[in-house]
Parts: C-alpha cells; structure tokens; sequence
C-alpha cells in the first residue's frame, strides 16, 4: 500500500481532467490525476479531431461558437504541437437549402467567428475533390488537434508544475469524515497495489463514468447520458481542410483531415453503457452517404477502422433523453456541497475538447471559491512541453525528418572511435545507420522513438503506445509493424515471451472492434493479408497460453 | 493545399490509387534503384506511403534517385500507381527547389540533333575526347564515362528526300511511322530498317513531318514543356487522319504517347487520346498482323544466330509482354535470350548525371553481364539510350530487332550494317 498527500485530486485522465490537473498545478496546488486506464482513452481520443472554429454552433448554440472561437486560438498557441492550422470550409451541397446559410452568416458575425465568403470554384480549387455541385461556401478557422497529444501535453505541462499523473489506477473509495472529503483510495492496477491519497479537494472530471464517481461518496443521481457517436477514418486525406455541410448540426456532416486520414463523423444515440459502444452497421451506411454528399466516390475510397465514442451529457429535464444531439452543449458543473452537502468535490460533465481548457479555468475557479483561496488561471499564458517554438504541427513532419536525415546522411562523417576501430582491423569505417529503422511504415514510426517512449513506460501496453506514437493506425492496421513493435519491446523493452504475445494479443484483438464494421472494398484486401500473416506465419491463436491474459 | 492537384491531373488518379496498397513490398523487393543505393528509399516508401503525408511545401529528397523504370507499377498486383506517384512527387520537389541548368538542357533532344547532325564527323570526334569529357563533366554534370550518341550528317529527313523510292506495290494499308528524335537524328539506320522493312512487307509508310515526344522533358520533371511537346507530336501525327496505326521503332517514346503522358503528368486531351490508342510498337505491330495472318513468316530467311535480349523497362511498361522475342523467333535459326532483368540504368537520362552514373551501371550491371555471356557478336535491345548504355558499358553492339528482319528478308547482307 502507498500512501500520498495532496490539495487536489482529479479523477479521470481525459481532456478536462488533464486540463484541470494543469490548472490546479499552476495555480500552485499539489494534485493528483487518476485514471483507470490511460490518458484520453475515453471519449477524449475517440473523436473526430476537429478542433471548433465555432462555426458549427453559429445558428444552435451561440454561445458555445464565440468560446470555441477564442479558446481555437488559445489551444493553437499553447498546444502547436498537437494542432494543425489546416483552415476550414462550410458548404451548401446540393441536397441542402439555400435559406440556412444565410442564417449561418448572421449567426457567424454576431459570434465573433471569423468568417469570409468564398466562391464555389476557389473552394473547389481549394478542395478538388468536393462535390462540383456545392452551391455556396464560407472560409472559416476550423483546425485539428491531435486529442492524446494535447492531454499528454496537458499532463506533462502539469508535471512540470509538481502534479502527479497516475495512469491505471482506479479509484475505489471516496472517503468522507462528516460531510468533507478526506482522502480517496485506487487501486494501482499494473502493480496491484492500493493507493490511499488524503486530500482537501476532489474534482470529478470522470466524463462519462462521472455518475459512478459521484456515487462512491453518495452524490447520487448525477445522471450522465452517454452519446455515442461512431467515427470512421478513411486511408488518405480526401480533403487537406475541414470541410463541414452548412446545415443545422446534423450526423455526418464533417469531414475532417487528421495526419494521414481523413475523418467522417459522427452519430449521435443515447448509449447504455461508456464501457461497450457498439458500431452499428447503419449507422456505418449512414457515414459513407453522408460522405457522398460532400465528396463524390467517397464510399469507393478505403476506410480504414471505425471506432465510437461516448459524449458525456448531463441530463437535462427538459429534453427527452434519446435526443442527447439537443441537450445542454455547455458544460455543466455541480456543486456537491449544495447539491448533496458534502464538501470537497465537484463534478464537471459535458463541454467540447476545444474548449477544455475553459472548462478546467471554470472549475477550478469554483473549487478556489469554495475553498477562499484567490489564485487566478494561467494556463492560456504559457506553452505546453514541446510546443513553445510555437510551431504547429504540419503534416509532413514525419517525412521531412526521414528524408532530411538521408538527404544529410553522407555528410556525417562516421564517429572517430569507429575511424580507429576501422583502422584496426584495416578497413573503411562504415557510417552510421543512414536512418532510424522504421518499425511502423503506414504512419513513419522509428524504432528509436518506440524504444524512447518504452524506457519511459515499462509497462505500457501496444495501444498505449499506440495513442502516442500512431502505432498500428495506418492502412495495415497493425498487420506489418504489431510484431515488428513486439519484438523490438521483447529485445529492447525488458518484456518476457509471455507478455510479449499478450501484447501482440491484445493489440491484434483491439484492432479488430474497428475493422469489423467497415470490412468492404480494399481494405478487405489487407485484412486478408494480416490474417495469413498472423494465422500462417505466427499462429498467434495457438502460442502457448500464459498463465493470465493481458489486459492492461 | 498541394500544388500539384492544380498543376496535374493526373495525380487525382494516382494518388486514389494509393487505397489499393497492401503493404506486401514486392515493388520495394522488384526495384533496381534501391539496390543499388541505399539512399534511396525505396517505391513503396516514396509512393503510397509517403503520399499519405504530402501536402503543400514538397519536403522529399531521396526521390532524386528514382529513375522513373517504372518496375514497381508494373510489378504491382494491387495497381497501386507507384511510379507515376513519385514521378509527380519528384517533379513537385524539383519545381520548388530548382531544376539544375543540365536538366533543362539534356532533354532538348530535338535541338540537339539539328546542331550536331551538319558537324556530325566534328562532332563525334569531340564527343570522344576525355579532356572535353571531362570539362563537361565539371560544368554541367554528364558523367565523362556516360555514353553519348553517335551523329549522322545524312538525317532520316535527308534519306527520304533522296532515297531511290521503292517500287513495291502496297498490298496491305497505310501506317504512319513515329520516328522519335533519336531515330531522326542519331539511329538513322533502325528508321530506315524499319521503314524498308514495313514497305517489302506491303505496307504505305508515311513518315511524318515531326516532332519530340516529350519523354525527355517528362521524366526530368519539365511537365509543362513535355505537355507542349505531346500535343504537338500528336497535331503531327493526326495530320494523316485519325485511322492509320502509328508504328515506332522508337520503343520508349512510343510509350510516352501509349501511356505515360496521361498517366504520368495527366495530359487529358482527345487528339492524345485518339493518337495513343492506335500506336503500336514496332515488334508488337508485326506480331498483331502475324496473328492475324496478315504477315507470312516464311518469308524470312535462316539466321544461325543466339542472340542475348534486353527488354527496357519503357517497353516493359507498355504491359504488352514480349513480341521482340516472339518476332525474332519467327527467323528459322534464331534464338533469343532475354535478360529477365528490370532496367539498365540508362532510364532515358538518368545515367548521363555526373552524380547517378555510378548507380546507373550498378543497376544496369546484370544486363552488361548477360550481353557479355551470351552473345556472338551482337545483342538486341529496343530503345536507343539503352543501346547506348548497354553497348558502352558492355562492350558488345547492340541493335534494334529490325536489324535481324532487314536481314532475314535479304534487304542487307550484313546484319550489323
């Protein structure tokens, strides 16, 4: 058992939690993140990747536009490295009605969400793939944002600041002496140890488990209704900006490109339980139609995995609780002290992943409130790790470092040890590895930088390492580099045989949920091809069984 | 925003094709270049992977070393467009960071051979003097070794104006014969063959007024001037209507009009489309009209002769497999000996450049080889930079497989004259 003292402890590791863990350390408060699996597995990393101009919410929810807005431009500055400027189009296609764009522009300049009108023909230039048929096009500043690299800038920006981020640790215990919270109690799942850290002040940032949360120190009813909303990425980048329809906000109606893909979402139905989403066939049916409208032979060109995410939605009474697209967009923030009378915690439900940073000022600015302290925010001040150049991330970055380090490579001259060992044994001195060996090739993913981030986590698994590192996201969906990373974590990583197939397992099997779904045209082809590879040459479903399963 | 999806079109197509990779790297296992230097990355990396993470500023470098073969589409079994996808991508690179002055000049071929053909003694003597060679090596970076064209002051022009005209009676139709540059200029004797060939065999020969391909410009990434050159070609060409096949003994520029102008740079232009599915290749005309019993073979005359074959990689990739080997075979006594390997280094220009010439012989190595092994005094190969290479570098002469038939039909009694 270890214990841990600190002012605040978040729970949950997805945009908000890694955003108000951020803000609470710069405020200058010792904190610790929990989650229970790895930061922005949930809702955080299964989005779309958009991050807002705010044009989507110009006509429906105002408000929600103009904070996108002003929060776009902040998260570009503090999180470049994870955003890419990639601009963005709002377009009437043909099967749309003239009449809302003109409120869409009415709503735009009344926002403050910059806005400019653009011909048809320089949009089509702009995006030859688009439909020819579109009948009126608005420029706006829609970006992307890598989602796990904004909150593992989040959350080493917070370890910057003293915080401490504890990954696959699940809280079990909440404990209360009277009415205040005191101390809450995880269970360390990779090490299976109990964690017990006394604290003055819990903040609930659980998302869609947040209910659960709240439960656990008797807050009951916080009901949290998850939205699913299924996602599919297609193997290229169709179009190199955002392009949304210009309709009242509707499922289906953004395409957007995000590093190497391109992605149409989303659904919008109420889900039962954040853990299982399923993917259903229609609603799949439904994404590669609406991907038609926007850009004709879009259902020709190759998916490459499908996911679902869960939108976490406080409900609201006022709304049936199977239109979840309708309810409160905005956050919504409870106050257990007055809500439940207990003391020392709050929940924050709901919000959008461009705003994320608002929203942690928001709440710890109630949390300074309840607890008479005045120490005000700073996080839009100050860069995270890795973006302080301010260079946004571009999508040639990959590329560019390879080919600059081949085009730079004779250059170098070899190392004067290896002149002198050369000289020895009386021959040239070769020069070093031109590149680094390319362990995934879909997605340009060196072996240096999995061994990198495998010294820092030992015990990560493939889809850890995945979310940082692209992993396994390209076309093959893992079928050339998931043994490739396997191995090398076997050699290099200090794994055994036995977690090495587990990993190699549990990555393959992972992969899968997202390739089932979409199994048409050519990606029938590669997994086809993986299949042979890892039933043929791997045998994978008869190595020997380890004595448990890896899970974690 | 990139900028080739303004300046080609053909890159909306080859780039969709990228969807059907699998990743299996046979392009990667088939290609010469990586081979042969490790510098370069190879066509799987270059094309369908590397696509995927392109767009605005070109940020390539090691497409310098593709020589545009063409191996890796051909081999392909998914019809990934590889070779077209790094082609386009070199010539995004080369137009940002700058075209050097050599690859603007080398593909001039036109000019060239107006220049050197009045002065073609001076000049061939000047053409193989090392101290020249190697002050144009220093300046603008032709390799001294590369292998340069021999120039005739009696142009193919010239021929037919003087020639004593034939008097066979046409028996079968008109057909149009694309000379090629190289075939006006400097491989006089293979347009003459083939045209000599083509009247004994019954055939009206028209011979064009004409003009370069463009294969040149394109493969050096001059996309614009190689568009103007097509066009022209094909206004040349259409001048004896919109029917009569376009025979080429010029096996590489006729693939240019075939297909490469429209898959490689996207030239989407009806007089194009008209002109290339109507052109054939030399052996591969003949073998048609064998097929179709239009051509009697018995004609020919033995020649006891092995001879050692180079297919280029230009003809390789028009797809139409071997009829240089199956119309040489049609000669009672002769037998062919193909290299089964993929480029001889030459690509066009490539092997010229000061800076490529020794990855050039490295890729060509196999076929210099197979020439030396096999031959008896001459060996056969279908396009005239390849001859050149592979003659220079293998010592053995090289010839078109017109040469075989203008011998086996008695029209000359020396096969290498």
């Amino acid at each position: 058992m270890r214990t841990m003292d600190a002012d605040v402890v978040v729970i949950g590791g997805g945009a908000t939690g890694a955003g108000v863990v951020r803000d609470v350390a710069m405020r200058g408060f010792s904190a610790v993140l929990l989650d229970k699996a790895d930061l922005g597995q949930g809702t955080t990393g299964r989005y779309h990747g958009l991050l807002h101009s705010g044009g989507r919410y110009v006509v429906s929810d105002p408000e929600s536009a103009t904070e996108c807005a002003e929060e776009n431009e902040i998260v570009t500055r503090i999180h470049a490295d994870a955003v890419e400027k990639t601009g963005g189009l709002f377009v009437v296609t043909p099967d749309d009605p003239m009449e809302f764009s003109d409120q869409w522009t009415e709503g735009a300049t009344k926002s403050k969400v910059p806005w400019t009108e653009i011909s048809t023909a320089e949009a089509l230039r702009r995006e030859p793939r688009l439909n020819p048929g579109i009948k009126r096009a608005f420029a706006v500043h829609d970006g992307t944002v890598d989602g796990w690299q904004m909150v593992w800038g989040a959350a080493h920006s917070a370890e910057d600041h003293g915080a401490k981020v504890l990954t696959y640790t699940a809280v079990t215990e909440i404990i209360r002496e009277g009415d205040q919270v005191t101390a809450v109690i995880a269970h360390d799942l990779k090490n299976d140890e109990q964690v017990t850290i006394t604290t003055r002040f819990v903040i609930n940032t659980a998302g869609p488990w947040a209910g659960r949360i709240a439960d656990l120190v008797g807050c009951h009813d916080v009901e949290v209704v998850p939205g699913r909303g299924i996602m599919i990425a297609m193997n290229h980048r169709l179009v190199n900006t955002v392009v949304n329809r210009c309709i009242y906000p509707a499922d289906g109606d953004i395409l957007v490109p995000v590093h190497t893909v391109s992605i149409i979402g989303t659904t919008d139905v109420k889900a039962d339980d954040p853990q299982r989403l399923a993917i259903p066939r229609n609603e799949v049916q439904q994404m590669f139609d609406s991907g038609e409208a926007l850009i004709p032979g879009f259902r020709e060109a190759r998916a490459v995995h499908a996911w679902a995410g869960a939108r976490p939605l406080f409900k609201d009474k006022r709304v049936a609780a199977t239109d979840t697209r309708h309810m409160s967009r905005g956050m919504s923030i409870l106050d257990h002290g007055t809500r439940d009378g207990v003391q020392g915690i709050v929940s924050i439900i709901g919000g959008k992943l461009t705003t994320y940073r608002l929203m942690a000022k928001n709440v710890v600015d109630v949390m300074c409130d309840q607890l008479g302290e005045s120490r005000p925010c700073t996080t839009a001040d100050e860069a995270v790790p890795g973006s302080a150049d301010g260079h946004t991330y571009v999508i040639t970055h990959r590329l560019r470092e390879n080919e600059k380090a081949r085009a730079t490579h004779l250059e170098v001259k070899p190392k004067a040890t290896d002149v002198a060992v050369a000289a020895k044994a009386g021959r040239t001195p070769s020069h070093a590895a031109i590149d680094d060996q390319i362990i995934c090739e879909c997605e340009l993913m060196s072996r240096k930088m999995l061994t990198d981030l495998l010294a820092e986590q030992p015990d990560a698994t493939l889809d850890d390492l995945r979310r940082q590192l692209r992993l396994g996201m390209g076309p093959c969906q893992g079928g050339f580099c998931s043994m490739r990373a396997t191995g090398v974590a076997l050699e290099d990583g200090g794994i055994d045989i036995e977690r090495a197939t587990g990993l190699l397992r549990l990555f393959l099997k992972n992969r899968w949920i997202g390739l089932w779904p979409i199994l048409y045209g050519e990606q029938v082809r590669q997994t086809a091809l993986d299949d042979w590879i890892f039933q043929g040459t791997f045998d994978v479903e008869h190595l020997p069984v380890p004595e448990s399963e890896v899970e974690l | 925003m990139g900028v080739i999806e303004e300046t080609f079109a053909g890159h909306e197509v080859a780039r969709a094709s990228l969807d059907n990779c699998v990743k299996c790297t046979i392009c990667e296992t088939v290609c010469p270049v990586a081979k042969a230097n490790p510098l370069f990355t190879g066509p799987k990396y270059n094309g369908p992977q590397a696509e995927r993470f392109r767009d605005g500023a070109s940020v390539d470098h090691s497409l310098q070393w593709c020589d545009f073969c063409g191996i890796c589409t051909l081999n392909c079994p998914q019809g990934v467009k590889i070779a077209e996808l790094n082609e386009q991508a070199a010539t995004r690179m080369k137009e940002q960071n700058g075209f050097p002055l050599r690859d603007r000049i080398i593909p001039e071929t036109n000019l060239e051979g107006m220049f050197l053909s009045p002065v073609a003694p001076v000049a061939n003597w000047a053409l193989g003097l090392r101290p020249l060679r190697v002050v144009i090596e220093k300046v603008i970076k032709i390799h001294r070794d590369a292998p340069m064209p021999t120039a005739h002051t009696e142009t193919l022009a010239k021929w037919l104006k003087h020639r004593t005209k034939t008097d066979i009676k046409p028996t079968k139709g008109p057909v149009v014969f694309f000379q090629g540059c190289a075939g006006g200029y400097f491989e006089t004797e293979t347009s003459k063959k083939s045209i000599e060939v083509l009247e004994h065999l019954g055939y009206e020969v028209f011979v064009p007024k004409q003009s370069c391909c463009g294969l040149a410009k394109q493969s050096n990434g001059l996309f614009k001037g190689a568009t103007k050159d097509i066009l022209n070609l094909c206004d040349n060409l259409l001048k004896f209507g919109n029917e009569l096949p376009v025979v080429s003994s010029s096996g590489s520029c006729i693939g240019m009009v075939k297909h490469e102008a429209h898959e490689v740079i996207g030239v989407d232009d009806p007089r194009l489309a008209n002109v290339s599915v109507r052109s054939r290749d030399f052996c591969e005309f003949l073998m048609e009209e064998y097929r179709a019993g239009r051509l009697d073979a018995s004609e020919f005359k033995e020649i006891d002769l092995t001879v050692p074959y180079h297919q280029p990689c230009q003809v390789k990739s028009q797809g139409m497999g071997f009829p240089a080997v199956q119309l040489m075979e049609l000669i009672p006594g002769v037998k062919v000996i193909e290299s089964n390997e993929p480029c001889c280094g030459i690509a066009g220009t490539y092997g010229l450049k000061a800076e490529r010439y020794d990855t050039a012989q490295k890729i060509g190595k196999g076929v210099f080889e197979h020439m030396q092994n096999y031959n008896e005094g001459v060996g056969v190969c279908d396009t005239e930079t390849c001859r050149w290479q592979i003659a220079k570098s293998s010592g053995v002469k090289i010839v078109h497989p017109v040469w075989l038939l203008h011998h086996a039909l008695g029209l000359s009694d020396n096969l290498l004259k």
